[in-house]
């Protein structure tokens, strides 16, 4: 059995300098896409007035009114739903990394979390707050 | 190597940067062109067509082809559009697929940053995707794209909760975030310790949550084209357009290689070296009749064992062998099974798929809280079952 200690004691660069990896992937592929409409810029035609095909696509009809109505309301429930869940899940994490050392009250605790938290699925579930109509 | 180091930190530490984005992006475009050949030829195999034939050898230069193509059309601004979201959106989507390579690891310490917090930055690079797919809706102004974007988001969501929480078994079994310390947790003993078998359910979970993060049928409501046209990126077309296909596979093959990490060993498998000592230990007949060929085979693997290279070719060889097993089972899904409505959608992921998830954390919970603990009694009857019990974790 493995011992429960974390395998990193290996050699990684300091936090600052890993970041800028990330940036540097960014700028990469940013550069990647301007450099593919700089070629469709140089090679492709550019007929901007013709006919109607500048039209917001409606297969065929002319469109009407404006794509940019109200939503229906429970996108909005779904979306609290989310953010509840998804700040319970950053919560687990740090959890999770440690519990081995943590020994059975880190573990109760989190039965205990989880739990509430189960419980809170259930109830959106009683409310027809998960169900799609 | 003089000119290098003559340079100050800052700098190489940006060149270096630059570097790796360069090899990721040309890394994705490879696998791009060789996943969307793929998926035509096997979408052709499964439906008894041929494919495309004509270009190149068997048609498989047709992405070359494809790409010419697209450089040529002229690119088309529709007269509604909110223009920066419209333009934004696949800048956004292109981006993050790239950045989920960085923190794949090929092998020992080969890997473009080996971030502490691995799992949570993917987690966080999938929110990205949302917001790309939801910008392309509302800034197209189309009633179909926007009512992809709104499924899309809604789909998106609550998958990626489901995802997040079937990761945390992998976290507590490995005790730790960094994908290369997973991957090394893995290896402990040999491929039955890969985290598929004990986290058997997390798998699963997983794997049907991250075919909904991508979008791909039978989940890909948010660009369903019977209904959609072509959902979020209707209005899209030329090589704005192109930008989504790349994003999608290129997404497609990082998260296969995330879920090659995470549940299939990573890059861990026999190298050269490994392979050619264990052949020269069977032409050696495991010491019953030693002969001159054997242990020469058997000693030149015992040399080129720890050689670093070798053994990072042979981690890209397994990994790109287990991606592409992913790879073609999304496929296979895809062109199998038919499309879920989006009330049944929503009742796997939240009714379904999160309590799932939600026991799988409690029962890895106490099985490695069992094994933990009883790993330094003696053996009696009652810890003896639960050593058993808890020998996978």
């Amino acid at each position: 059995m493995r011992p429960p200690t974390s395998l990193s004691e290996r050699g990684y660069c300091p936090v600052s300098y890993s970041y800028v990896d990330l940036v540097a992937v960014i700028i990469v592929a940013v550069g990647f896409v301007f450099m593919n409409y700089g070629i469709v810029a140089l090679f492709a035609p550019r007929n901007p007035k013709q006919g109607e095909k500048l039209e917001t696509y409606e297969c065929g009809e002319l469109p009407f009114d404006d794509a940019l109505v109200n939503f229906n309301i429970r996108y909005y429930v779904f979306a609290l739903t989310f953010f509840v869940f998804d700040m319970e899940a950053i919560f687990l994490y740090p959890w999770a990394l440690v519990f081995d050392t943590l020994g059975a009250g880190a573990l109760l605790e989190m039965f205990l979390f989880l739990w509430v938290l189960a419980t809170g699925l259930f109830y959106a579930y009683k409310k027809g707050v998960l169900h799609w109509v | 190597m003089e000119w290098w180091n003559s340079l100050p930190p800052t700098a190489q530490v940006w060149l270096g940067g630059i570097l790796k984005g360069s090899l990721i992006l040309v890394w994705g475009l490879l696998n791009f062109a060789i996943c969307l050949m793929l998926e035509r030829k096997i979408s052709a195999w499964i439906q008894n067509r041929v494919g495309p034939w004509r270009v190149g050898l068997w048609g498989w230069i047709q992405p070359i082809a494809d790409l010419i193509k697209l450089w040529v059309k002229e690119y088309i601004h529709p007269n509604n559009v909110d223009k920066w979201l419209y333009l934004i959106a696949p800048f956004i989507g292109f981006v993050t697929a790239n950045l989920v390579w960085l923190i794949v690891p090929f092998g020992d310490k080969f890997i473009a940053t080996d971030l502490e917090i691995g799992i949570i930055f993917i987690a966080a690079v999938t929110g990205y995707d949302v917001i790309a797919t939801f910008m392309a809706g509302w800034g197209s102004n189309n009633k179909y794209s926007l009512l992809g974007a709104m499924r899309g988001a809604a789909q998106l969501i609550s998958y990626e909760i489901t995802m997040v929480m079937s990761l945390i078994g992998v976290v507590m079994m490995a005790g730790s975030l960094r994908l290369s310390d997973i991957v090394l947790a893995q290896q402990e003993r040999g491929f039955l310790g890969w985290f598929l078998f004990p986290q058997a359910i997390g798998f699963i979970v997983y794997l049907i949550a991250s075919l909904a993060e991508l979008n791909r049928a039978p989940f890909d409501l948010a660009e369903a084209e019977q209904e959609l046209v072509a959902g979020h990126h209707t209005e899209y077309s030329g090589m704005r357009w192109a930008m989504f296909m790349l994003a999608e596979y290129i997404h497609l093959a990082a998260w296969s290689a995330i879920a090659a990490t995470l549940f299939l060993g990573g890059w861990s498998g026999p190298t050269l070296g490994q392979v050619a000592a264990g052949l020269g230990n069977v032409l050696n007949g495991f010491g019953a009749f030693v002969n001159p060929v054997g242990t020469a085979v058997a000693d030149w693997g015992m040399s080129i064992m720890g050689s670093t290279v070798l053994n990072w070719i042979a981690g890209v060889f397994w990994l790109v062998l287990k991606t592409y097993f992913f790879i073609f089972l999304a496929m296979w899904i895809r062109w199998t099974l038919p499309r879920v409505r989006i009330d049944q959608l929503m009742d796997l992921g939240w009714k379904f798929l999160l309590p799932v998830s939600l026991f799988n954390i409690f029962l890895t919970g106490t099985l490695r809280y069992v094994a933990v603990t009883f790993d330094g009694l003696p053996i009696s009857i009652g810890s003896f079952t639960m050593r058993l019990l808890g020998w996978w974790l």
